[in-house]
């Protein structure tokens, strides 16, 4: 009985292992920004339907861990949310790792507090770099600006892993990184859309789907930078109107994958469909003529690299 | 009061602390099950299962999450199987009873309580980067192997030790090796408990998370996976994925997802249970 049972176990993995018929296929590997996963999840699964012989993988461990996949070749397109930085760039080089990044939607980052906060509209992004900057004095609300509520403020916010708090500390604070610390850092945006639909003196930030699924839990923040308060909508993100705090989304295509006819072909079947399926899932489509010009930047950048060779 | 009817008193506060102790665990995990079996329960039916993932959360199925989850498990098995149970013979067995050894015990029970997330980066660093597996079936196996190591090893030595020491003397005296005895009469009246402590350890691989995600299981993989080199999701990396999307279907079908995982690990821990108890029926000397 005991060898029956060692028997069967080794039979088992023979035959999963024998169905493998060499994973000689084409295969594309992408990585990154869990904020940029849904629209490439969507093209991706778009695309398959065009050409199902192209194996296409998406994870979605983060901007910065994507990059760190990125720069040692082990994959062929990384989503990121934000710019690759400085440290990233000069790792690329060392690997001998080319690349060209390329915007492929827009998001808004909300600033959202509970609804039945009364007393805040809107904010300058001078408040908010108050609240949110690395020495912060904000503990009341009433620190922020005068006749607001005496009571302490629960500030939500993404973690370090998340291109948005990079990119929200860069854009607030000056600094990609620099941030009080005090506040529920969360890995999980859901977990922050909780904590403030049920905390009545909270503030928080996240991309802008989180709120628009939450619409209703939730109050939207105007931003003020100067010319009135706006809030982030699709209009306002897509004509530039929401300053300081929207954004481009990106992929990064490195050259040697971007030589395949496999990746040229999904990613300009990406620019092609970027528009109405970051619409799907919740981000800012570009505006037309801006794909046009990175479809064709990518264009050159691929047949470039087919000169070459 | 006098002394006798004091200590009944203390006689049914203890008992009813112990049945209130008991109970609450299991409300507990009954109101767990209960919510996710209710939110996820409209979502479960054969497309579900078949589908691969999708950006709708109504056409997303499972399929390529539960394939990557059997195939790891197969490899995890086949790993972690032969070299579990052959470390807890020879510790049982064989190794003299020396520094070395106590040392080697006291190392095996503490990695059984080294966080996962460190296997992880272990199989990231040795697996993944170092031995060019990539980021694998065959990579995730190993390194949940490690993981479960010293959990198999740990119950192996258990198990061979509730074999009467009558047993292993009676076949020493009718003049059988060492080899022999184990073999023919140490392994088979064991194996039920060995079994057991495997199907356990492999319950709590399949759903692990984050030694996972560290080894580079990716999200969206609409291929089932061919061969172990191949790359891979399973199914607590796609809950945990749709768990963070902000689209309330999703969180639906990730209760629905957990609903197909508990229902893998109920059917693993009924093969063990029904393994010992034929392994223990069938003993007899």
């Amino acid at each position: 009985m005991v060898k029956k049972i060692f028997a069967l176990i080794l039979f088992g993995g023979l035959f999963l292992y024998s169905c493998g018929s060499g994973g000689s296929q084409q295969e594309i590997k992408i990585d990154g920004s869990g904020t940029v996963y849904p629209i490439t999840e969507a093209v991706a699964e778009e695309f398959r339907k065009v050409d199902p012989d192209i194996r296409v993988s998406v994870g979605s461990s983060g901007s910065g861990a994507g990059f760190k996949k990125f720069t040692r070749g082990e994959t062929d397109i990384s989503n990121s949310s934000r710019e690759i930085s400085e440290e990233e760039k000069a790792l690329a080089e060392e690997n001998g790792i080319e690349y060209q990044q390329f915007s492929i939607a827009l998001d808004g980052i909300s600033i959202v507090v509970h609804q039945d906060n009364d007393w805040v509209n809107t904010l300058t992004p001078e408040e908010l770099n108050k609240i949110w900057k690395a020495d912060s004095e904000v503990q009341k609300w009433s620190d922020i600006r005068e006749g607001w509520p005496d009571e302490e403020i629960r500030l939500y916010g993404p973690n370090t892993a998340h291109g948005t708090y990079d990119f929200f500390t860069e854009v607030i604070n000056g600094k990609s990184g620099a941030s009080r610390t005090d506040f529920n850092a969360v890995a999980d945006y859901n977990v922050a859309v909780q904590g403030i639909s049920s905390d009545k003196y909270s503030l928080g930030y996240f991309g802008l789907a989180y709120y628009e699924e939450n619409a209703d839990q939730l109050k939207l923040i105007g931003i003020d930078a100067g010319d009135g308060p706006v809030k982030p909508s699709l209009e306002t993100v897509k004509n530039g109107t929401y300053k300081p705090l929207s954004r481009s989304l990106y992929i990064y295509v490195a050259k040697s994958a971007a030589k395949r006819p496999a990746v040229q072909k999904f990613v300009e079947f990406y620019f092609d469909n970027a528009g109405e399926l970051a619409q799907d899932v919740g981000y800012v489509p570009m505006p037309e003529e801006d794909i046009k010009a990175q479809k064709s930047a990518f264009r050159s950048f691929a047949s470039d690299t087919v000169a070459v060779n | 009061m006098n002394n006798a009817k004091f200590n009944r008193l203390k006689d049914k506060a203890f008992k009813y602390t112990g049945i209130i102790a008991s109970i609450s665990g299991i409300v507990v995990l009954a109101i767990f099950i209960g919510f996710v079996i209710y939110m996820g329960v409209q979502r479960l039916s054969w497309d579900f299962i078949v589908q691969l993932p999708s950006r709708f959360a109504e056409e997303s199925g499972i399929y390529t999450a539960w394939m990557g989850t059997v195939w790891i498990m197969v490899f995890t098995t086949l790993i972690s199987f032969p070299l579990g149970v052959g470390a807890g013979i020879y510790l049982e067995e064989y190794a003299p009873e020396n520094r070395w050894s106590k040392f080697l015990e006291i190392n095996i029970s503490n990695l059984a309580s080294v966080p996962s997330i460190i296997y992880g980066l272990l199989g990231l660093g040795v697996f993944v980067r170092m031995m060019q597996m990539g980021n694998s079936i065959l990579a995730g196996a190993l390194t949940l192997s490690l993981l479960i190591l010293p959990i198999i090893i740990v119950s192996t030595r258990e198990a061979i030790k509730a074999v009467p020491s009558s047993i292993r003397d009676a076949s020493n005296a009718l003049g059988a090796s060492k080899w022999q005895t184990i073999w023919h009469q140490i392994l088979p009246a064991s194996f039920g408990g060995i079994l057991t402590g495997v199907i356990l350890a492999l319950s709590r691989a399949i759903g692990e998370t984050a030694p996972l995600i560290v080894v580079g299981a990716l999200v969206y993989v609409p291929f089932a996976p061919q061969n172990p080199l191949d790359e891979f999701t399973v199914l607590p990396v796609q809950i945990y994925n749709w768990v963070s999307r902000p689209q309330e279907e999703f969180i639906i079908n990730a209760a629905a997802a957990i609903i197909v995982l508990l229902g893998i690990t109920f059917i693993m821990n009924g093969i063990a249970v029904y393994l010992r108890n034929k392994w223990q029926s069938k003993m007899e000397w």
